[in-house]
């Protein structure tokens, strides 16, 4: 059988006194598309800097189609299609000459660094800007070049960390259709985001992960359950209530009171609010505050790492 | 070690960092004025002067980007795109020598040959001149990657201390005054210096001096041994610019 494109065990990484990968394990199939969904600063880009070779880990071990990234180095690199978090191709070189160094870095020859350099530039629709330099590229011109040049030695793992965010509508489009095609191509994806539906829209499975640690590996359908789960109705009354009445209402999961207010716990807030307006109405209370959160990452986050514990 | 992709990294940086205007600047001019405002009114013979001039191009067009190519790259992020490609360290620091190299022998070539012309000072040997400027580009040119391991993503940091040791060892190197001519302590101070060695064979290319190939191999050993001391130092404060 062959192995996983991807396999991480137990890799840690510290900055000073920060431990921004707490020796996370995981592992992603040829042909899987595989997501991190975490907030800001959960070590996302970390993981990725270690699994490409770029940074080493304090600990653990990351393979890349059976070989070591820190001991079989070279072939593990020329698996692996890297575009990482912040634009880094030359600026003061042309879209081109971009390109065509990308190829060179890994021995691709020349023939087919022009070849593939063609089609590619054109299937993200650069070619025509081909001799403009980097730096003059809008930011959406400028992520289809790195995925330009990410691909042109024809990887079997793909690498991207936030490869939407902050793009223009049409680049966006643009690059989730080609992060499919890819994919449906039989390559392995491996992306970041922190956002729950980028993940649902292109990734088979998603690791959540938050400080450094997976709190869950699932399919975004079951993730998207816990994290609709973390809906909430906050209610303040001008008396007492006791909170087993509250906890009675239809869809209410638990209730949890913090000071003056009482949270519900609903994957349906709206059947709650009316239960709760008409529950004012019966028993001749005054609502001080009525409000809904969520659904919300950051608790589902927490939660999950909590029922982990 | 790959050529070709050591030859990918000097291409890269030829069309990247040399075709900027500050290589041409500190490469020709620098050297000119210094030189003028030393040797005015001034007695020196045909040779000492042309390659005393010879030497001091060479020294600051190889010293000019060299040292400031992986600050540049740190601050681009560039540097990280390299790091994840299939390529080692040697590689890299190797790819920048040979631009380094090339640029510096090129400039240092045209200005040797129109020296020439107006000094009228003949070329006795041109093939050991060569051959000296060539060993003496790659070993000025590791000095100047030595420099850049620096983990910094400023280049005026590494400016200045690049600054700092060509002009240092510009002094102590029989450019102004032949080395014959030093005080003992300065000719051991003198000998120490690439720099020197380079003048030296430059010399005995123009037709004057006794020896040249203990200044070649006094080259290359530079070469060596600041070629192998960079890739040791760069290999520890990589990990500090990602
Ligand atoms: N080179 C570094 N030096 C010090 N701390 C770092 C470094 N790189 C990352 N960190 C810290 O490590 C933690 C994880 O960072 P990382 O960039 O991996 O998060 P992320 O999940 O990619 O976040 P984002 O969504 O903002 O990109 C953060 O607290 C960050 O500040
Ligand atoms: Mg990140």
């Amino acid at each position: 059988m062959a192995p996983p494109a991807i396999r991480v065990e137990n890799l840690v990484k510290r900055f000073g006194d920060l431990t921004a990968v707490g020796g996370i394990s995981f592992q992603v199939d040829e042909g899987e598309s595989f997501g991190f969904l975490g907030p800001n600063g959960a070590g996302k880009s970390t993981t990725i800097r270690m699994v490409t070779g770029v940074l080493r880990p304090d600990a653990g071990a990351a393979r890349i189609a059976g070989y070591d990234v820190r001991t079989d180095t070279d072939a593990a690199k020329s698996e692996i299609g890297i575009v990482p978090e912040q634009f880094n191709a030359y600026p003061d070189l042309t879209a081109w000459k971009n390109v065509m160094l990308a190829g060179e870095l890994y021995g691709i020859p020349r023939q087919t660094r022009k070849s593939r350099g063609t089609e590619l530039l054109r299937s993200f629709g650069l070619f025509e800007r081909r001799h403009t330099l980097a730096t003059n590229f809008s930011k959406g011109m400028k992520q289809r070049l790195m995925l330009t040049m990410a691909l042109l030695h024809d990887p079997a793992v793909l690498f991207l960390d936030e490869p939407i965010t902050g793009l223009d509508v049409e680049s966006q489009h643009l690059i989730r259709e080609r992060i499919a095609e890819l994919n449906r191509e039989g390559r392995t994806v491996f992306l970041t985001t922190h956002n729950i539906a980028e993940a649902d829209r292109l990734c088979d499975r998603v690791a959540i992960i938050n400080r450094g640690e997976i709190a869950a590996i699932d399919t975004p359908d079951a993730l998207k359950q816990t994290i609709e789960r973390t809906r909430a109705v906050e209610v303040s009354f001008n008396e007492e209530v006791t909170l087993d009445t509250l906890a009675a209402f239809s869809t209410v999961d638990a209730v949890e009171k913090r000071g003056d207010t009482i949270r519900l716990m609903t994957p349906d807030p709206d059947t709650v609010i009316k239960a709760v307006v008409n529950f004012a109405q019966e028993e001749n209370l005054t609502l001080r505050s009525l409000q809904t959160l969520g659904p919300s990452l950051e608790d589902a986050f927490t939660a999950l790492t909590e029922a982990r514990q | 070690m790959r050529v070709r992709r050591v030859l990918a990294i000097a291409k890269k940086d030829i069309r990247i960092y040399y075709t900027k205007g500050p290589v041409l600047i500190s490469g020709l001019l620098l050297p000119v004025f210094f030189f003028l405002a030393f040797t005015m009114g001034r007695e020196m013979a045909g040779t000492q002067l042309v390659a005393g001039l010879i030497g001091m191009t060479l020294w600051f067009t190889a010293t000019s980007i060299s040292p400031v190519i992986a600050p540049w790259e740190t601050r681009d992020g560039t540097l990280e795109r390299l790091v994840s490609a299939p390529i080692t360290v040697v590689e890299i620091l190797l790819g920048d020598i040979v631009a380094s190299a090339t640029i510096s022998v090129s400039i240092t070539g045209v200005a040797t040959a129109i020296l020439a012309l107006v000094l009228d000072v003949s070329i006795a040997n041109p093939v050991l001149l060569g051959v000296g400027l060539i060993l003496a580009a790659i070993g000025f040119s590791a000095l100047g990657v030595l420099l850049a391991a620096v983990p910094t993503d400023q280049t005026s940091n590494v400016m200045m201390l690049a600054t700092l040791v060509k002009f240092s060892i510009i002094f102590v190197s029989g450019i102004f005054v032949p080395v014959a001519d030093l005080p003992s302590w300065g000719r051991v101070v003198a000998y120490g210096s690439p720099l020197t060695y380079l003048v030296q064979t430059t010399k005995y290319g123009l037709g004057t001096g006794d020896s040249a190939i203990i200044w070649l191999v006094g080259l290359l050993f530079f070469f060596i041994i600041t070629f192998s001391l960079a890739v040791w130092v760069h290999r520890k404060t990589l990990p500090k610019r990602l």
